[in-house]
């Protein structure tokens, strides 16, 4: 399986010559520091609209999830880590450990090694998936697999079905409430067109958000996860990375220190198309029994 | 356990400093160690296995987790953006699919008045259907754009061509059938749009299943047979409404036969899904199904009492039938909506299929 080319139902069959090597991200979130920059520089560049930030009270992550106006998203997670089978080395929440300790005034120090705290951070995003979902199900064609491999929307064309957002098992698509149409990440489509690295990735100043050839960051990731579980990191885990998977693996795919639903991520992600033919099959088997039905109905009628 | 007993109490700054600002912690917290989550961790779906612990890979002895996690128990994947257009173009579709093939086979048996009715029944479920679906686009004024492509994978792109088509010949249909013209014409847009009303009244169940939507996909066997009796019950309570009670026998039968085999698919379907079905039963949708159920089963026996005795009775029952079919295709929506808003719905199965694949 490494180091060979990733194939989708249509790249890079369709562009002949005009192919070029498939793309995508390799999101390293152990080396991710949480500092939103790739959401900024995402912002910034493909000129996506601001949203009034709330505060979430859950962590330190104030913008969610991805969306529309949100086409990269971090993750930040607070978790008690069992030391050693200590499973009550740390509050399960500090606000309510200063309260108890009654610190308002003075505050308390959280960490100390071996307390059992940690921190998971991860940059998400659209994972231009070798079978799209959303491309599979676009009524109008808007969604299309580029010469790199990737899947973007074509906004002069899209029509605001929204059929794409609810096949999509990642929840990355969404209608944009003011505009109408749907938006997601483009994987900097008009910037690596220009042989430039897309904004998030060039913005990370960890390289938690890798570019490249999928076949090369596939085998970087290999290496990188051996790595990790080398140094005793027995969590780690690459996430999109089986090309056996319920999409056939993803562009962008990532290595993860947790199950990925900690990170608000499907464990097991099928793309509706494979059940395209089951679907079909009992739709024609209820037209055939609609139409029995009319004719029954008649059963006795003279004509 | 508290500071005071691990007896590093260092005191310092204010509360809003209760979360360090510059950790020294190794990422990725302490080596080998299995990590159990601090956030939401809703009960899970479908867990037959009781309270089953797991262990993750590695030597050293773990601490069970709790499972499934969420984050901060939000959504896993996106509600559907559509609005009420869509059950109620469910509804439209369905009725207006029926009916043309209810007409078909009326003309096809002779019964000109009974055809006659449903083919304007027909014309009316189908012409509107477009209109509300168009409403329902974030950009209306490209509604052509669905007839740029033709794919088999989107059940949009063939409801869109199906419906287009099924619209140019219901019209030539029903004009037929009314007013006796175009005669041959006539009678090739009759047997087409009776053959297209088919697949309107049935692919709509395809568009839900094949998503992402845990309460859509899951019923992916039972929500095309549930549509289609759905359908053919509001077809048939329609004519019975707009027809004469002697020439409507045929229409009160597949009215009551639909609303038969609504009830029993219904009841299959929830039973099959077991806990994934809940969405179907509780809240919004709870009530709806509940009104559906009501209704179809009040709307047939009315009709069956009332096909002797009295029209009145028997009108009665059609109208419960037509409401109780909205209500089913309601149910069908909002259930999804609450099957997306409880990441549980997702990621219960979908671990529950992880953890089976390793055993």
């Amino acid at each position: 399986m490494n180091g060979h080319v990733v194939e989708t139902p249509t790249w890079p069959g369709s562009y002949g010559d005009e192919a070029k090597p498939r793309v995508g991200f390799f999101t390293d979130t152990s080396v991710c520091i949480g500092c939103k920059a790739c959401e900024v520089a995402c912002k910034e560049w493909n000129d996506v609209p601001a949203e009034p930030l709330g505060f979430t009270g859950e962590s330190y992550d104030n913008s969610g999830d991805l969306g529309a106006n949100r086409w990269r998203h971090v993750a930040f997670i607070e978790q008690k880590v069992p030391v050693d089978g200590v499973a009550e080395a740390a509050p399960d929440s500090w606000v309510e450990e200063a309260s108890r300790q009654q610190l308002v005034e003075h505050g308390l120090e959280p960490h100390e090694d071996g307390s059992g705290f940690r921190w998971l951070m991860s940059s998400d995003v659209c994972k231009h998936c070798t079978e799209a979902g959303c491309l599979d199900v676009c009524p109008t064609g808007s969604l299309f697999r580029t010469e790199f491999g990737t899947v973007v929307v074509q906004e002069d064309i899209c029509n605001g079905c929204g059929y794409c957002v609810v096949a999509c098992p990642f929840g990355v698509l969404d209608q944009r409430k003011d505009d109408g149409r749907v938006w997601k990440c483009t994987l900097c489509y008009d910037r690596i067109g220009d042989d430039m690295e897309p904004a998030c990735a060039q913005a990370c100043p960890t390289d938690s958000i890798q570019f490249g050839p999928l076949d090369e960051l596939r085998d970087r990731a290999d290496r990188r996860v051996e790595e990790l579980k080398g140094r005793g990191h027995d969590d780690a885990r690459l996430y999109g990375h089986d090309t056996d998977d319920g999409v056939g693996g993803f562009g962008a795919f990532f290595l993860l220190l947790d199950e990925p639903e900690v990170y608000g991520l499907p464990p097991d992600p099928v793309v509706p198309t494979r059940h395209l033919r089951r679907n079909w099959l009992a739709a024609a088997g209820a037209a055939a029994a609609l139409a029995a039905g009319v004719a029954a109905s008649f059963v006795g009628e003279a004509r | 356990m508290t500071r005071e007993n691990d007896g590093s109490g260092d005191v310092r700054g204010d509360v809003r400093r209760a979360v360090p600002e510059e950790p020294t912690y190794v990422h990725g917290g302490a080596p080998g160690a299995g990590p159990r989550t601090t956030q939401t961790t809703p009960s899970r779906v479908g867990d037959r296995r009781g309270g089953r612990r797991r262990r993750e890979g590695g030597e050293r002895a773990m601490v069970p987790r709790e499972k499934p996690s969420s984050y901060y128990g939000r959504p896993v994947i996106k509600p559907p953006v559509w609005t009420w257009e869509i059950p109620t173009y469910f509804f439209t579709g369905g009725l207006g699919g029926a009916s043309a093939t209810f007409a078909l086979a009326a003309q096809l048996t002779g019964n000109r008045e009974l055809a006659r009715r449903s083919w304007l029944i027909a014309l009316g479920g189908i012409s509107v259907s477009p209109l509300l679906l168009t409403s329902d686009l974030g950009r209306p004024m490209r509604f052509l754009n669905m007839l740029r492509v033709f794919k088999v994978t989107s059940p949009m792109s063939v409801g869109s061509w199906v419906l287009t088509i099924a619209g140019a010949v219901t019209a030539p249909a029903a004009a037929s059938s009314v007013l006796g013209r175009p005669r041959r014409l006539g009678r090739i847009a009759q047997y087409v749009a009776g053959a297209l009303g088919l697949p309107v009244a049935t692919y709509t169940a395809v568009l839900v299943s094949n998503t992402a939507v845990p309460v859509w996909s899951e019923a992916r066997w039972e929500l095309p047979l549930s549509f289609a009796a759905s359908a053919a019950a509001s077809a048939g309570a329609a004519a019975t409404l707009a027809t004469p009670r002697e020439l409507a026998a045929p229409a009160r039968r597949l009215a009551i036969g639909g609303a038969v085999v609504e009830s029993v698919v219904t009841e299959i379907m929830e039973r099959r899904l077991g806990e994934l079905g809940e969405p179907y039963r509780e809240g919004v949708a709870g009530k709806l199904a509940n009104a559906a159920k009501g209704l179809t089963l009040v709307g047939a026996t009315l009709m069956a009492v009332g096909a002797r005795r009295s029209r009145p009775v028997m009108a009665a029952g059609a109208v419960c039938l037509l409401a109780g079919s909205a209500c089913e295709r309601w149910t069908v929506f909002k259930a999804g909506f609450a099957s997306v808003k409880d990441p549980k719905y997702t990621v219960g199965p979908q671990r529950d299929r992880v953890t089976d694949r390793a055993s």
